[in-house]
């Protein structure tokens, strides 16, 4: 996973709420085995229309916002399937961090799989972000380690996120390898379940 | 000294499944939370089983582990086999699938067996599922196996991979919401109903950080096929995990299925499962009650689920939002939908109908759907001209119960078009897609934009709802049917 501590990029709004990952990344670039590559279909059918080109007016096609690295957008942010190709799409195309007023579940702890930072912030932080985005400046620095976005005007935002998952992206932990260190309460549970519910032993 | 409060149905799974536990009061930070079983397809594991590969892992306990292949497969021409699949890179997937679960020996029911279908139909019916256990799989509407008071939601391909490296998860705790649904449900009224009454009361991110335990008399009445209709749709209503907590409709079903525990075994398991109820003074978070008197036949007719109305109300105006970012998104569902505010949903003509999805696929939908078919028959009328509706059973097993039954000829008389199992047309990742623009009454469950084809216009609703509309030609009350 690749480690985020601070980040300092352009901004883009998305002021729409219950973007699902079916609109982050459409169905037919589901059929990689890869997970690379996915840049392609990120926000595909916002991004282009029904022969292909691109629509001028969509916000990531605009060149004022080429190559930003940070989107906000409305509420409830990843709704939907639980497909990890919509952050590794957004990843692929650049973006590195999500702010929103909330963010579903399963979204969510993708994100934190991959080195993505979603960030919450109250309803007016998000309003006023998102206006400033819309402007002329807008360049925004996410800094993890003291958990604040600065927005183009100067105002700092405080975000709150969970201590470990923190320490995890801040070093770019691998969760597995980490879980693996427990390897002997695994087998202890293991051979109480097996015990205490042995017909899950021979299914 | 205060007593314990009780627990919950939620709190009981979660703490039979704690391997360890980050932080010293056992409430902040992480668990490592055993999983009993893991559920794999063709879209979500290629990334996870190259991952295993990369760092020299291997699958911990290929024996709790099931794979199907389902949401890329084709609804026809199945006996033909993996190799006749069209589309080359569904047919990679699926072939990697294949090598992969033979590498590392986990039980697979490839495309074109009777026990392959849909991996949330399969679970349940194989007696795989099973009440207290912990279950993910890559798939979000993981949240239906929680019909048997099983802990069971939707993960990503990393965790994918976390699972099948140590047959664990890192989460963190959810908190608890209950669902109370009382009285008794009009003709006509179900589980999808029921289903879509909470995500319109909640809304689709109402239930994001909460496990939803469903409770209540109308609850209780419902068929284990109702109650994993009502799990199903958790997640979209933003709880990651549904509950129902086992009674006996839950171990009648689950009695003599190839997976559940015979004999002595049988004696032991009921006792364990038993045990997995919520006490009667647990406390919950958040507390939902609602009438099933009160729940209309209920349609949407935006692009989330929440845009959900009676099928007698007229499609609501973007004015009515307060909040820009909402007001923003109806105008732009509506322009999408092709609907203008005010307009009787029931006016709204059809091009497709869908009757599938892991939301309603079972034998029981089936029924359902083939009573309205067989009525309208007897009446002289089929398929409206120039609907397409199509009939895709959830599992080879569901097919040929209701082929057993004569359901399927039922809908060939009627003018269906009756299918293989798989995902099909619920995501559209198969041959099975709206072409733009197409209206479609689906018993799916995602009314996304593009979801079931570029620029198609999905409305969910119940398989008695999809039925009536298929032979109206637009969207119908079904009580005119029944």
């Amino acid at each position: 996973m690749q480690p985020f501590t601070r980040l300092d990029a352009q901004i883009a709004p998305l002021p729409l709420a219950n973007i699902d990952t079916d609109q982050i990344i459409p169905k037919q670039f589901l059929k990689t085995v890869e997970r690379e590559g996915l840049a392609k279909g990120l926000f595909y059918d916002l991004r282009f229309d029904g022969e292909g080109r691109e629509r001028p007016e969509f916000v990531l096609n605009r060149p004022e916002y080429k190559g930003a690295g940070v989107l906000v957008a409305g509420d409830n942010f990843g709704c939907g399937s639980s497909r990890e190709h919509a952050p590794w799409a957004l990843m692929d195309f650049g973006i590195r961090c999500v702010i929103s007023t909330s963010f579903a579940d399963i979204f969510n702890n993708n994100c934190f799989q991959n080195g993505l930072l979603p960030v919450v912030l109250k309803p007016d932080e998000v309003r006023q972000l998102m206006e400033e985005a819309k402007g002329g400046n807008h360049l925004v620095t996410v800094d993890l380690e003291s958990q604040t976005v600065v927005s183009p005007s100067g105002a700092k935002f405080h975000f709150e996120i969970d201590p470990r998952r923190k320490a995890k992206m801040l070093n770019g932990l691998d969760a597995i390898g980490e879980t693996l260190q427990a390897a002997d309460a695994i087998d202890v549970y293991e051979m109480k379940r097996a015990l205490a519910q042995p017909w899950l032993e021979d299914a | 000294m205060r007593p314990m409060p009780g627990k919950t149905l939620y709190d009981k799974i979660w703490d039979a499944h704690v391997v360890a536990q980050d932080g010293q009061d056992g409430q902040d930070g992480e668990a490592i939370l055993y999983i009993d079983l893991h559920l794999i397809h063709e879209v979500t594991s290629p990334q996870a089983f190259a991952g295993l590969r990369a760092n020299h892992r291997k699958v911990r306990r290929p024996d709790r582990t099931l794979a199907v292949a389902d949401h890329n497969i084709p609804t026809e021409g199945q006996g033909l086999g993996v190799g006749a699949v069209a589309d080359e890179e569904a047919r990679t997937q699926l072939q990697m699938l294949e090598a992969n679960v033979a590498d590392a020996g986990i039980k697979f029911f490839p495309m074109g067996d009777v026990r392959n279908g849909i991996v949330h139909v399969v679970g349940p019916e194989q007696g795989r599922t099973q009440p207290g256990m912990t279950i993910v799989c890559g798939d979000s509407h993981t949240s239906t196996h929680g019909a048997f008071g099983a802990l069971a939601h939707g993960i990503g391909t990393s965790e994918v991979e976390h699972v099948l490296a140590t047959q664990t998860l890192r989460q963190t705790k959810s908190r608890n919401m209950r669902v109370t649904i009382d009285g008794a449900p009009a003709p006509g009224v179900g589980a999808k109903d029921f289903a879509l009454a909470v995500i319109g009361a909640i809304g689709t991110a109402g239930g994001t950080g909460y496990v939803i335990e469903y409770a209540g008399e109308a609850v209780r009445a419902l068929s284990m096929e109702g109650r994993m209709t009502l799990c199903n749709l958790t997640i979209e209503g933003g709880a990651r995990a549904g509950l129902v907590a086992p009674d006996e409709t839950t171990y009648e079903y689950l009695k003599g299925r190839p997976a559940a525990p015979k004999g002595g075994a049988w004696e032991m398991a009921l006792a364990y499962w038993k045990s997995f109820f919520s006490d009667p003074d647990a406390v919950f978070d958040r507390e939902i009650r609602i009438d099933a008197a009160d729940i209309a036949p209920l349609v949407t007719w935006g692009t989330s689920p929440e845009d959900v109305i009676p099928v007698t109300a007229g499609v609501p105006s973007p004015e009515a939002y307060e909040n820009p970012d909402k007001r923003a998104s109806a105008e732009r569902s509506l322009d999408y939908m092709g609907l203008e505010a005010g307009q009787p949903i029931a006016s709204a003509k059809i091009d497709v109908v869908f009757i599938g999805s892991c939301t309603n696929s079972r034998i029981e939908d089936l029924r359902v759907a083939a009573k309205i078919a067989a009525k309208a028959l007897e009446a002289g009328r089929k398929v409206a001209p120039g609907v397409r509706a199509m009939v895709v059973p959830g599992s080879g097993l569901v097919k040929a119960q209701a082929e057993a039954e004569g359901l399927d000829e039922v809908f060939r008389a009627a003018g269906f078009d009756w299918r293989e199992p798989g995902c099909s047309m619920c995501l559209a990742m198969n041959p099975d897609k709206l072409n733009p623009g197409e209206r479609c009454a689906s018993t799916s469950n995602r009314n996304f934009e593009g979801r079931q084809g570029r620029a198609g216009r999905t409305h969910l609703m119940s398989p008695a709802m999809a039925a009536a509309a298929a032979i109206a030609g637009r969207i119908a009350d079904v009580r005119d049917f029944l």
